[in-house]
């Protein structure tokens, strides 16, 4: 061993993992439709999860047609206001959101980015996604039975859940339930595999603290979705018993018009824990593999190493661990102990520290950076200025005192559309312009891409400013009209109407977005390999994009972290990850200089 | 594999063996079943936990109305302990290569697995004879959920117990070492769900009121 140099170690086999039996297609259905290749499953995944987002955004517009026009529109009824609001909700975190970061991206890029050819359980991967595609197909069954889905809110909070008051409180309720159910069920089945993936069939070389942020952020969320959604599948259990068998898990003694219900004993505030111990990791486990994406957005494109990688991998850690001791913020107004009110309040507030910590990174990184304007890296920009800014109003509503009066009302609103919708999303579009070259093997059009960018950005303030300015007036949430009432001036409903001449401008935008990617899929230009010049593995595949089994005939080696740009001495501006040391071109005077410096 | 160790890694600095590439990934060579049924094993511990945390929950109220647990009860406890039993027998019979005592030990831990769902069962019938089975109180619908839930767990093992019984059977046909994964990670799983429904008993279902008492203690009650 004594006589091998650093130079020398490149001919150390790669460990290739003798249980992993790569799985070969045999026909045209186990090709696209059962596929267990990860890659296929994650744009089966990403599509279905847009499809039905795209279901969310119309109802979107139709919420928004009855707030900035009440009276003009006679066929939304108060009850159908409700069911939009909650499937519109529900849809827009769980089935898009969630489905997307961890089955779409995660599937996709954990066994590239690691190094693997494929998931741990390539089977298991495949069920999940159909496990996911029926619960999808069960939520939009809900649509069509009688009495139409539920229109309890995304909380589904009982007793009014399941109560003839509420809209859906059949059928709809029960098909919602159900469908949360096997989401979870698909879910867990995906999760075990990304998680068990980066544990265990990273290449040789891809140390954990090697690994590129987007993996990190995914792999967290992953864990904290397995750890979280076992309370809502708990909670979507007993509220179907509640409903089916007559169980009071959840049902207090309850007179409904002058007549006693058989429910009786239950408690409603256990379904709040219980939904709330899901909902607030439920944030992170949409907003950590966002951060991860975009820090990796941010080197390549600003061509820089993220600053503070440690810190940015133990601040992932961090906000992880302490999303889950900070559920009952959502739940101030339900009458709690002091005590506990103002444990939840403090841990919500250390929260914000280790945010804050990504959010200086970031900017730190882009400092100094040779910045690269282009799509990926605008919408990457738009997120740190989104969050920030959801962020600070978050800051006021972790605040008992100041939650109090702003509960409820379009404050809220725009907070969280803020922090939880617009900031991911624009994150999405920047990962799918990113990575659309390596999965197409196309360039799209960055013309298109930018107004793309402008048209959504600025869409989006001009959307949730004003809404912030409804919530100080005390405009409340969920409300379908507002009627005469008194103390809303005039120019609430103004301010109304142009926020949904807006939506509609921001939603028809999109239809851009689209052009652009079948457009470029079809008829694009062909990408070079690597166009961004990534350091990081998923660019290094032999082919573009990556054939069945990732790697061609051995895996990659890999000799140094994802964020070796402006490497001092090197000929190029970035240095692959699987490049040994001594095929690293370096710039003939350069060369002797270099490792001192580097150290 | 220490998780913590690692984070503290300084990735941009060149290796301090001096072999860049040499390094390994820290990858454990377990296999990726075991890893995976344990990740799982979690998944289900918060799953019971949380109905544990809403039974306690639950009790502190003052209209609680705990009803009487059904004697049977001990009795399935003692056929899942068995059942476990057997599938530790049937492990330590194939590290010693000992293949009868391997079937003998799968075909008993099956037999008492089934013992113990159908004696479930026919607790919930207990309950409906004594006259105490009110779906709307909650102390009977926690039990019936939990216990239930448990029992599923144990039917979803059946079918693992039943591939792994059938690779022990056509031992010629599978890896050896295929079949011995099987059956420690069969055995894994008994081990848990007997871990997990010793807690359940003992707390909740045993009849004596622990559950009640430790939350006196904690000053809940
Ligand atoms: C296309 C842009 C969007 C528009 C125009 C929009 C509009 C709305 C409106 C009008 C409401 C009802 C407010 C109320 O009366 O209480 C609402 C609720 C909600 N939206 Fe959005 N939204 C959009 C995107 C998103 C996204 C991307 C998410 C993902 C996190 C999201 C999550 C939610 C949630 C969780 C609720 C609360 C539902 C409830 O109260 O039960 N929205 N949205
Ligand atoms: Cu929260």
């Amino acid at each position: 061993m004594s006589d091998i140099t650093q130079d020398d170690v490149g001919y150390v086999a790669p460990a290739e993992n003798a249980e992993q039996d790569l799985y070969h297609p045999k026909s045209w259905i186990t090709k696209y439709v059962f596929c267990q290749d990860a890659k296929v499953i994650a744009i089966q995944y990403a599509s279905t999860a847009i499809a039905i987002g795209l279901v969310a955004l119309v109802l979107s517009w139709l919420m928004r047609l009855q707030l900035g026009f009440p009276d003009s529109f006679s066929f939304i009824e108060p009850e159908d206001y409700y069911q939009f609001i909650t499937a519109h909700g529900m849809i827009m975190v769980v089935y898009l959101l969630t489905a997307l970061f961890l089955g779409g991206f995660g599937n996709y890029m954990i066994p590239l980015m690691v190094g693997a050819r494929d998931m741990a359980f390539p089977y298991v991967n495949m069920v999940s996604y159909w496990v996911y595609l029926t619960a999808v197909f069960v939520l939009i069954a809900s649509f069509f039975v009688p009495g139409g889905p539920t229109g309890a809110g995304w909380t589904l909070y009982p007793p009014q859940a399941i109560l003839s008051g509420t809209p859906g409180s059949d059928g709809g309720i029960i098909l919602m339930l159900v469908s949360l159910a096997l989401f979870i069920v698909g879910f867990t089945m995906g999760g075990l595999n990304y998680v068990v993936t980066v544990l265990q069939s990273r290449t040789r070389g891809m140390t954990l603290m090697r690994m590129p942020l987007t993996i990190w952020g995914i792999f967290v969320a992953t864990v904290l979705a397995l750890l979280a959604f076992p309370a809502l599948f708990v909670g979507a259990i007993m509220m179907l018993l509640d409903k089916i068998l007559g169980t009071s898990f959840f049902m207090p003694n309850i007179v409904e018009l002058g007549e006693h219900l058989s429910y009786g004993g239950g408690s409603p505030i256990l379904f709040q824990h219980l939904f709330w111990f899901f909902g607030h990791p439920e944030v992170y486990i949409v907003a950590l593999p966002a951060f991860g994406i975009v820090s990796d957005l941010i080197a390549v494109h600003s061509r820089r190493h993220i600053f503070g990688y440690r810190m940015m991998v133990w601040a992932i850690v961090i906000i992880g661990a302490l999303s889950f001791v900070v559920w009952a913020h959502h739940m101030y107004v339900s009458g709690m102990n002091p005590y506990f009110g103002f444990f939840f309040a403090t841990t919500t507030l250390i929260i914000a520290i280790p945010t804050a910590l990504k959010v200086y990174n970031w900017t730190l990184t882009l400092w100094k950076g040779n910045i690269r304007l282009n799509t990926p890296m605008l919408f990457a920009i738009g997120f740190i200025v989104t969050f920030l800014n959801g962020g600070i109003t978050g800051l006021f509503l972790g605040n008992v005192a100041i939650d109090v009066p702003l509960s409820d009302t379009m404050f809220v609103v725009a907070h969280f559309h803020m922090v939880m919708g617009v900031a991911p999303m624009l994150v999405v579009f920047g990962a799918i312009y990113h990575w659309f070259p390596l999965i197409t093997g196309k360039m799209y059009s960055e013309t298109l891409g930018k107004f793309h960018f402008w048209v959504t950005f600025l869409g989006a303030y001009l959307i949730y400013f004003p809404m912030h300015y409804l919530g100080f007036v005390g405009v409340p949430r969920r409300y379908f009209e507002l009627g005469d009432t008194q103390i809303f001036t005039e120019s609430v409903g103004q301010l109304n109407a142009f926020i949904s001449i807006m939506t509609f401008i921001v939603g028809f935008a999109q239809i851009v977005f689209f052009y652009n990617m079948f457009r470029s899929y079809a008829a694009g230009k062909k990408s070079e390999m690597n166009p961004w010049g990534a350091a990081s593995l998923e660019w290094q595949t032999p082919e573009m994009p990556p054939g069945h089994g990732n790697w061609g005939k051995s895996l990659p080696l890999v000799y140094r972290w994802a964020y070796d740009y402006g490497v001092p001495g090197a000929t190029h501006d970035f240095v692959p990850q699987n490049m040994a040391p001594k095929d690293v071109p370096m710039e003939k005077k350069a060369r002797k200089s270099t490792r001192s410096r580097k150290a | 594999m220490n998780f913590f160790r690692q984070l503290t890694e300084k990735p941009w600095l060149p290796d301090k063996n001096g072999a860049i590439g040499m390094r390994d990934n820290n990858v454990s060579d377990t296999a990726h079943a075991r890893v995976g049924l344990k990740m799982f094993l979690i998944v289900v511990g918060v799953l019971f936990f949380l109905l544990t945390v809403s039974y306690a929950g639950r009790m502190v109220y003052e209209d609680w109305r705990p009803v009487p647990q059904p004697w049977l009860m001990w009795q399935n406890t003692a056929m899942l302990m068995l059942a476990s039993a057997g599938l530790h027998w049937a492990q330590s019979a194939m590290r010693r290569d000992e293949w009868n005592q391997v079937k003998m030990g799968l075909i008993g831990a099956g037999a008492f697995t089934i013992g113990f769902i159908v004696g479930q069962l026919l607790a919930w019938q207990q309950l409906v004879d004594k006259g105490v089975f009110e779906l709307t109180n909650p102390a009977v619908a926690l039990f019936i959920l939990i216990t239930g839930l448990h029992g599923l767990h144990m039917l979803g093992g059946l079918v693992a117990w039943g591939r792994t019984a059938d690779k022990v059977w056509q031992r010629d046909k599978f890896e050896l070492n295929k079949v011995r994964q099987s059956i420690d990670n069969c055995t894994l799983y008994w081990h848990f769900l007997l871990a997990v429904w010793l807690v359940l008993f003992g707390l909740l279902f045993s009849g004596n009121d622990n559950m009640g008492i430790l939350l006196t203690i904690c000053g809940f009650k």
